[in-house]
Parts: C-alpha cells; structure tokens; sequence
C-alpha cells in the first residue's frame, strides 16, 4: 500500500473515532493520537524521500500509484510527491498538530469543532498528495466547505458576514478554477487528468492556453490572496477561530501558490510566459499594498492577515520570476508563511482568550503579565519581518536574489520594489509590539491575567522550533524543494 | 587557525544557554559565566592576531586564511551563501577590537548592572551581540556580512530597549531599527545588483578572483547614467551610512542612547557603529577600482557629518548625547579617511590605513569615554551636566581615566589619538588643502567640547547631591585603568608595518607640519574651554548662548533633522499612503465585492416573485403565453 494513503485515511479513521467518542478526554485522545501520527508520517515519508532521491532515483514524482475512480473521464486518485509536495505536507502535519493544542481549551461543541477541523486536514492533505487534477480539485472543495461552518459557528465578532464572505469569494474563484481545469482537460486531448501526462504532452494550443491559464491562476490566485481578491482573508482570518485561522492561512492559502505554480503554469508555460507580467505587477502590488494597510490597522489579526497578503503575494511573485532559484524561495516561503502565521494566530489566540480584545490600542505593557507569550511573540514577529536565524530571512533572500538574477530588466526593477516590503514590514511588527507588549500595564484589569498554560507552550515551541530550524540549517529542505522546481521551471523556459 | 571557529560559536552557546536558562540561574552566576566566556574569546582573540601577525609574508602580504567555511545556502549555479571565517589583517584587528571592549563591558556590568531587573536577559542579549558582531568582521562573502549585519542590529535593538517599560526607550528601539533598516534596504539591493554582474558574494572572488572578468565587462554597463558598479557600491554605502549613523541617517543613534550605559559603550561608541567604515574598508579594493566618484561622495558625507555632529556636540548638556555626536562625529573622520584615499599603493592608501588606525584607538579611547560616563552616572544617578561638577575629588580614578580620555581625543601626544588622527590630516591635506583645513578645524572643535564635558563634569560648579558621591567598584574601575593604559600606548603601535592598503609594510612617519598645526589647534581649542568653563560661574558661554540664541536653539535641537523625521513618517507615509491604502482596500476593493453581492442579493429578490408558488398567477401566465403564441401562429399564417 502507498505510504501517501495514509494521509487521507487517519484523518477518515480520526473523524469516524470522533463521531463515536464520549467525552472531552476521548477527544482530547483522538486528536493528539491523530495529529501525533500526522506528524511522525510525514517525518517518515521525509526521510524515505531523501533516502530514495539519495539512492539515484530522478523520477519526477515518487510514490506514485493510480487508483482509477471514474475511467469515463480518465479520473484516477494519481498520488505520488516531489520536494515541494512533502515540504508542504511537513507544514500541514505541524500546523495540525499544533492547531489541535492551540483549542485545548475551547469548550463550545468540541466533538463537532473537531471533525470539521479533521474534514478541512482531509482535504489539504489529500489535495498535496495527488497529482490528478480532478482529485485535487476535489480535495480543495472538501477543504473549503468545513470553513464556512467552522467560522460561522466557532467564530467571534462579524463571523456569519465573515464565513459567508469567504465561502463566496473562494468558491467563485474555484468556479473559475474548475471551469479552466476543464479547459485543460480538453484542450491537451481529453485523455489524461494526470499533470505530469498532461505536461509531457505539452499539446495544449496556444490560443487555449491563453485563455485557461489567466482563469486556472486566478482560481487559485484568489486562495493566495492575489489582490485585488484578497479582501476574504483579512475578515475571515479575524472572525474564524484560532486553529481554524491557523490551518487557514498557515496551509490553505499555500493551495493557491502551490496550484498556481504546478498547474497553471507547468501545464501552460507559453501563456505563462506571456501573460506572466499582469500578474506580476499584481502581485507586487500585493506585497507593498498589503504591507502598507497592516500599518495602520488596529485589530491583532488584520495587522497578520495584511501581513499574509504582503508575505503570499511574495510566494506568487517568486514564482512568475520562473527561475529555479526564485521557484525554491517560492516554496521556502510558502513554508516559512505558513509557519509563522500559525504561530501568530496561535499567540493571538491565546492573547485574545486572555484579555478579550485584539485592539493594540487596548493591550499593553503585556510582557510583564504574560512574559512567555510576550517572548514568542517579538520572536514571531522577529522572524516575519525577516530576521537571520528565522526561516523568513531564508525564504526573502532566495526570492529576492532569484528574481534579481532574472535577465529582464523589468523584472529586476520590480524586485527591487518588492523588496522594500522589508522595511514596511519592520515599520508594522515594531509598532506593534512596542505598543502592546512593552511599556507600563495600563488596564488594571489585566494584572490578573495568567501566562501561557502547558497546551499553548507546547502549540507555540513546536512552531518555533520548526523555523527556528529552517533558519538555521535550510541547505537540505532548500536542496529538496530546488531539485523539485526544476522541471517545472525547464518546462517555463520556451524554445 | 581552527580554534578560531570557537571565538563564534562561544558567545553563540553562552546566547542560547542564559537565554533558555538564564532566568533559573542567580544573576551572579550568570553575570561570571557570560564574562568567562568572553575572557575566553578575548584570550583566543589574541592569540589568533600574534599568530596571524607573526606568520610569514608571502610576498610582502600577509595571506588571507578561511580556516572554515560551509555551504548554507545554494541560491542557483553560481551563488552560494557561505558561513565561515576570513582571517586577513582588518578582520583580525577587529576581532581583537571587539572582544576585547566586550569583555571590559561584561565584566563592567557586573558592577553597573548590579540588582537590575532581567540581569540575565542582559548578558544574553550581551552575548548575542557579541556573537553577530565577531560574526561580521570574519565573514568570507558579502551575504554573510549581511546575515549578521542584521543580527548585529536586532541585538541593538534589543539591547536599546532593555528597560522595555520606559516609553522613550522603546521609542528609541524602534527607531534604531527602523531607520538602520531603511539603510539595510541599500546595502542589500547594492548586494543583489553586485552579485548579478560578479555572480559571486564571494569576498576573495570578488577582489582579484575569478569574477574579475565580469565585473570588468560590468564597469562598461551604466543604469540611468551611472555605472551598475557604482550604483551597488553607492546602495552599499546607504547601508554603511545607516549603521554608522552619518547624516542623514544619523538620527538614530543619539535616541539610541537610552540603552544602559556599558551598551552605549560597546554597540554604540566602539564596534556596531563603525560596522559601516569596515564595509567600506572591506570592499575598498573595489572602490578604488570600479567607483572612485563614490569615493569622493564618501569622503563628502563623512566631512559634513563630522562638521555637523561636531557642532551639536558643543551645546548637548546631557553627557551621553555629547559622546554619541563625539561618536557620530569621529566616525566621520574615518570615512573622510577612507574617502580621500585615491589608490591601493602606500601614498594614495594612507586613508585607509589612517582609518583602520583611528577606528582601533577611537573604540578604545570611546569605550572608555562612555564607560567614564557610566561610572559617574552611577554615583549622581542624572545623565545632565549641571547635577554633576566638581566630582574630581569624588571619583579619583574615574577623574583620571577620563582626562587621558580626553587628551586622545583632543589629539594630544603621546595618546593614541594623536597618532591616529594626525594620519587622518595627513591624509587628508594629501586629497586637497581644503578637506585638510575642515578637518582641522573640525579635531579643534573636538577638542573643544570634549574639554567643555570634562569640565563641566569634574570641574565647575559642585551640585548638590542628596548622597554624596562616590567611586564605583572595582568591577567597574578596572575595565576603565585597562582601556586608560591601552590608550596611552596603543599610539606607539608601528600600524603601518600590519594593515595597510595593498598589504605591504608602510612606516608611519609623523609629518610635522601637519603635527604642529593639530595639536596647536587642539590646545588652543582646549585652552578657549578652560577659560570658558573651569570657573565655577561661566559668563562667556551663556553670553554667547544668549547672542547667538537662534543657532544655540538650532544646534540644541539637533538641526531640527528629527522633526523632518517625524513629519515624513507620521504625516507622509501614515497619513498620506498608509491611512489612504487601507481606507481604499475595505471600502474600493472590499466595497466592489460587498456591491456585487448586494447586487445578487437584490436581483435575486427581483426575480424571486416569478416563483411565487401561487397557482392563479401561473394560470394567468400561461394563458398570456397561449394567447401571444397564438397570436403570433396567426400573424404568420
């Protein structure tokens, strides 16, 4: 049996133990057991990839089967993984993880909290593991659904506004998705759904390409907050609950960069290449534009939810640069993103469940109450705004150095204006925790509060450690990703 | 040389330890293992310069060793970023430098930072500082220097904002990030600029190596006019002028000063803030080569910002801001000497090795200035002139210490200013008469408040204190009679025969006009602060400061620069981008979206009436339907 399955059976065997659990400690039991196993797999499969590449294989994909599930339209759950599969499937099994210690504590229907939790993990570890477009595209809907709910019943503030908000503007797009999807299908032949059948073909006409692929790379471009469609994210990630926000923005929103990147513009290179500049010029717009307004936002989760459209408008600017170097930041982005912003929404949680407000105009002085949090969260905010030693300062580097490396002098200027996202960055992060975390407690009200309890500490180190970890020694997840890349940016470059 | 690796990887460990365990340990303890660790440092330190110095030449030079070196991030065929160690005559130096200022203030602290709250914090972010500064000077490439350059400014930060509660403090942090972080955007976009056409961040490549080629063929490419070459190496002196706070970057580095004390000394006097003139040094082969025009802009800034630092020095009353625009001031000097420079041989290389020479005695001479100032804040608990006076017969050695302090800077012989300093003129009067007479006048004005400081600390008026003063421990005191002796003899150093431009052995030799007409000025300027300010009534300052009022209100305020600061990021970027953007993204962007799903929703109550379920409008409905179809089956027919 395929090692790859096991992603999309525990969390069915997590979802079919909840449905008959008892009580809170069986739950409790569930997810740890659950998400523990998540995480142990994809440490295994890691180690197996290395081991196989290492042993010579260079097949573009390994772990590959078929299962075939509607052959009339040549419909197969095709899986198998690259490099930049399994750094994403690394990412989701720790954002599982640490989103299940992040609401140890919630109360409200927790049994049912939990299987949409393990529903929304389904759909992002399915849609990583397969490769047959249909099947991914199905997996992303399963993801997307259990959103909706999870935000709308466990959310706070304008949750109902905010969940439907978010449900209409990624299910629009994933109409549009599904039509250029289809588009693809036909174009190359009607004869495979399989990417890498589909890419080596290479038949797709390019007045079809010029159509599908501006439709296939907003589809996911609107999940990887590509402006100007990227308003779903800030009220979604403030209304949606703490793991919610962090399985969120911390995995789904790389769906989109990773989609964009291994479907739009693998299987469409010519019209990549030739439409690739209108949405550079977006996505750079999104990286300054969404580092400007998180200056002067006030809510904790819109000043990071602006962040993630500045930092994901960086994943899909790098990958527009279709070079490998600009290709692997991509990806090392993508991963350090997702890392940080769980941390972050992870913390706001834990902050908000303490004081009640996110308002940074209400919060301060909080490092004296509650220094454990206080520290993880300058160390969060060190690492976003691309401190070495933090994965983020790894991510930056190889994009801005990739990009810069490209022989269009279009391309280098509008690198050097994304690159003063940097010091925008600083601006807001520092803001930020010099008003709420240093200075004199103002409210009274907040001496009493407590520090982190053992649940958070763990949710919050796990996450450190990770970027720590990538920070410090990024050669071989960076070497992994880099190998990966490079069919897809040798299939970019046009004869 | 592999020990050396372990002058890294100490202060690293000792970082991670007091930052995970500190808080367990007794702030004693953890005070002695950060100050061991460093005495450790700055005993392999010294031993890697006498070995390092006393190796064999190879052809006249000193070799350039990497005793280690490993890949730590691929970025495509050619680039590579490197970790490792680069062991050549500056980077030497500046190790010695570094650890040993660092060890005086760690064992200083012990005695300052007594009974802090977050002592272990203290020696944590002490550590990591140390680290990231020992970390840049060995660096073996370019994005390396980066890497830390970065660390070494979060240390700041951090180390800045050590009494996090205190709002000025805070506001001082943020400051100095911000602001050396703008700068940083020049150093690494000149780096991306230089790696695209040298395709290497290599520092031995860079200079002589194999992308010579390329950057010769990149010399001839221009970019709006300027050559590429000169635009990266101009990016990289943004990032250089950022750190070593030259106007109009400046500005971070007085506010920088609400940090403790023995910080000021070490980040902000000694090491951190000349990080700028070592880059330049760093990369000065390629200056002189490829972007001699930015050499002279060098030159150019450095002047002013002495001149200009200078000036507001004269009138500070708060004695470290006096000391940060000594400092600001001083570091001007070493960039004017860099500038000036105008080839790699022994004559038009003087700058350089002037610059090396003065950044050495300067960060001993400063530290121990700073570390003076400490002490005696210490015993009045007030930063301002006018609570201390008269504390010459209080604090003996501390007296002492910062006299021979003063006599260095003020350019007296035998101090080792003097000596530095004089290289500087020379130099400079070599470049062209004008730049040596602004940099005379300037050494005269130093000497000048300088004198104004130390009599206005030790002499003058004694201010009433509720306890009366006393002298620090000996924790304290010894770190100042160390730096006091290096000071008095490191002028005898034979410089010229270790660091020099092209590497070969140059012999100093004093030039005497330039000599005599130094310390001429130096003591006539320190004679003119004797008569102004040893009395204890001073008559001729405040009547000139009363004359004068408007350009004594303008240098007080520090020229204003500040409040152009303030106005540019409240009133530009906030109000006039920031504020905008986001109004336009939830009510444009966000506003078009909520519009098409009002539109749906309404629309959708428009058409919602055609299903209305009632059997009678359907009847109707159809009959209509029946009727036109008919109607129109009889028009055809």
């Amino acid at each position: 049996m395929n090692i790859l399955l096991f992603f999309v059976i525990i969390p069915i065997l997590m979802i079919f133990f909840l449905w008959i659990s008892k009580n809170r400690n069986q739950i409790r039991g569930i997810m740890v057991a659950g998400s523990s196993l998540l995480l142990i797999l994809a440490g295994i499969l890691t180690y197996l990839y290395l081991t196989q590449r290492a042993a010579g294989d260079t097949a573009e994909m390994l772990f590959r089967s078929d299962y075939s599930w509607y052959s009339s339209l040549n419909i197969k759950l095709s899986l198998g993984v690259d490099g930049i599969s399994v750094a994403m499937l690394i990412l989701s099994s720790i954002i599982v993880f640490t989103g299940t210690f992040a609401s140890w504590q919630l109360e409200n229907q927790t049994k049912e909290f939990f299987l949409w939790f393990c529903l929304l993990s389904l759909g992002v570890f399915g849609f990583f593991i397969t490769i047959d477009l249909f099947t991914m595209f199905m997996f992303y809907e399963i993801a997307l659904i259990p959103m909706y709910l999870l935000i709308g019943v466990w959310g706070s503030g304008k949750k109902e506004y905010a969940a439907m908000k978010l449900t209409l503007m990624l299910m629009g797009a994933s109409a549009i998705l599904i039509a250029g999807i289809l588009g693809i299908y036909f174009a190359s032949g009607a004869t495979s759904m399989n990417i890498l059948e589909i890419a080596k073909a290479g038949n797709i006409p390019h007045d079809a390409q010029l159509i599908f692929f501006p439709m296939t790379f907003l589809g996911f471009g609107v999940l990887g907050a590509l402006f100007p469609f990227h308003t779903w994210s800030p009220d979604g990630h403030a209304s949606a609950p703490t793991a919610v926000s962090m399985l969120h923005a911390g995995v789904l929103m790389k769906l989109g960069g990773y989609g964009c990147f291994r479907v739009a513009m693998y299987l469409m290179p010519q019209a990549a290449n030739e439409l690739g500049w209108i949405f550079l010029i977006l996505t750079s717009i999104s990286v300054i534009y969404g580092a400007f307004s998180a200056i002067v936002q006030t809510d904790l989760k819109y000043i990071n939810a602006y962040s993630s459209v500045s930092h994901c408008g960086l994943v899909l600017f790098a990958i527009l640069m279709m070079n490998q170097t600009a290709a692997t930041g991509a990806v090392l982005q993508m991963l350090s993103h997702g890392l940080m912003t769980a941390l972050f929404f992870a913390l706001i949680g834990m902050i908000y469940g303490r004081t009640h407000t996110r308002d940074i105009r209400e919060l301060s002085g909080l490092m004296k109450i509650m220094p454990f949090l206080s520290v993880c969260y300058v160390i969060a905010g060190l690492a976003n705004l691309g401190l070495p030693g933090f994965s983020g300062f790894v991510a930056e580097m190889t994009i801005f150095v990739g990009s810069f490396q490209h022989t269009d002098i279009f391309h280098r200027v509008i690198t050097i204006i994304a690159t003063t996202s940097i010091v925008i960055t600083a601006v807001y992060i520092l803001r930020l925790i010099g008003r709420s975390f240093y200075g004199e407690v103002k409210n009274p009200e907040h001496l009493k509060l407590t520090d982190a309890t053992w649940d958070e500490r763990l949710s919050a180190i796990v996450l450190i450690i990770a970027i720590v970890a990538l920070g410090v020694a990024p050669l071989w997840m960076n070497n992994m990703i880099g190998d990966s890349v490079l069919p897809i940016v040798k299939a970019l470059v046009i004869k | 040389m592999e020990y050396t690796i372990l002058i890294l990887l100490l202060p690293a460990i000792m970082f991670i330890f007091l930052g995970l365990a500190g808080h367990k340990l007794k702030p004693k303890i953890a005070g002695i293992f950060g100050t061991i660790s460093l005495g450790i440092v700055t005993l392999l330190s010294l031993i890697t310069a006498w070995e390092y110095f006393t190796s064999p030449r190879v052809n006249g030079v000193f070799e350039k060793i990497i005793p280690f070196n490993i890949e730590w991030l691929r970025l495509g065929e050619f680039l590579h970023i490197d970790i490792g160690i680069l062991l050549d005559p500056i980077s030497v130096m500046m190790l010695v430098v570094i650890s040993l200022v660092s060890f005086m203030v760690h064992l200083y602290s012990m005695g300052y930072m007594h009974g802090e709250k977050g002592f272990q914090r203290y020696y944590a972010f002490l550590s990591l500082f140390t680290f990231s500064m020992l970390g840049l000077v060995v660096a073996t490439n370019i994005f390396q220097t980066y890497i830390f350059w970065e660390l070494v400014g979060v240390s700041s930060y951090l180390l800045i904002g050590f009494y996090y509660t205190k709002p000025s403090a805070i506001a001082a942090s943020k400051k100095a990030f911000i602001v050396t972080r703008f700068a940083d955007l020049g150093f690494l976009i000149g780096i991306l600029v230089l790696s695209f056409y040298g395709q290497t961040f290599g520092f031995i490549d860079l200079m002589g190596g194999n992308s010579d080629l390329a950057l010769q063929g990149a010399a001839q490419k221009s970019f709006l006019g300027i050559g590429v070459l000169s635009w990266a190496l101009g990016l990289m002196f943004i990032g250089a002028a950022g750190k070593s706070a030259m106007f109009p970057l400046h500005i971070w580095l007085p506010d920088a000063m609400e940090g403790p004390t023995p910080v000021s000394a070490l980040i902000h006097a000694a090491t951190m803030v000349v990080a700028g003139v070592y880059l330049v040094a760093r990369m000065f082969p390629l200056y002189i080569v490829y972007a001699p025009g930015v050499l002279e802009i060098i030159a150019c800034v450095g002047a002013f910002t002495a001149l200009f630092a200078a000036i507001i020095a004269c009138v500070q009353t708060d004695i470290k801001r006096v000391l940060a625009f000594s400092t600001i001031s001083q570091i001007g000097f070493m960039m004017v000497a860099l500038g000036v420079s105008t080839s790699m041989d022994a004559h038009g290389g003087l700058g350089y090795m002037a610059s090396m020479f003065h950044l050495f005695t300067h960060a001993m001479f400063k530290a121990l200035l700073f570390l003076g100032a400490g002490s005696i804040i210490h015993a009045v608990h007030s930063n301002e002139m006018k609570d201390m006076g008269g504390l010459r017969k209080h604090m003996p050695i501390t007296h002492i210490t910062f006299l021979i302090a003063c006599l260095a800077i003020a350019g007296i012989p035998p101090f080792s200013g003097f000596f530095s300093k004089d290289e500087i003129l020379a130099a400079a009067f070599k470049f062209s008469p004008m730049m040596g007479w602004v940099m005379t006048v300037i050494a005269g004005i130093t000497a000048f408040y300088m004198f104004r400081l130390y009599y206005n600390i030790f002499w003058a008026k004694e201010a009433k204190h509720e306890h009366k003063p006393h002298e620090s421990g000996f924790s304290m005191t010894i770190p100042l009679m160390v730096l006091a002796l290096i000071t008095c003899v490191a002028g005898f150093i034979p410089f010229g025969h270790f660091i020099t431009a092209n590497g070969l052995v140059y012999d100093i030799h004093l030039e005497t006009s330039v000599a005599l007409l130094s310390v001429g000025v130096a003591i006539i300027s320190i004679l003119i602060a004797t008569i102004f300010y040893r009395k204890e009534t001073q008559p001729i300052p405040e009547m000139l400061a009363s004359k004068f009022r408007f350009i004594h209100k303008s240098a007080y305020k520090r020229f204003y620069i500040d409040e152009v600061y303030q106005f540019i990021t409240h009133k530009v970027i906030f109000a006039c981008i920031s504020t905008p953007i986001a109004w336009f993204d939830r009510h444009i962007v966000d506003g078009f979206m909520n519009l098409m799903a009002t539109a749906t929703q309404k629309l959708s109550y428009l058409i919602r009436n055609f299903q209305s379920g009632r059997v009678q409008q359907y009847a109707y409905v159809f009959l209509l339907g029946i009727v036109v179809i008919v109607g129109l089956i009889l028009l055809i027919l």
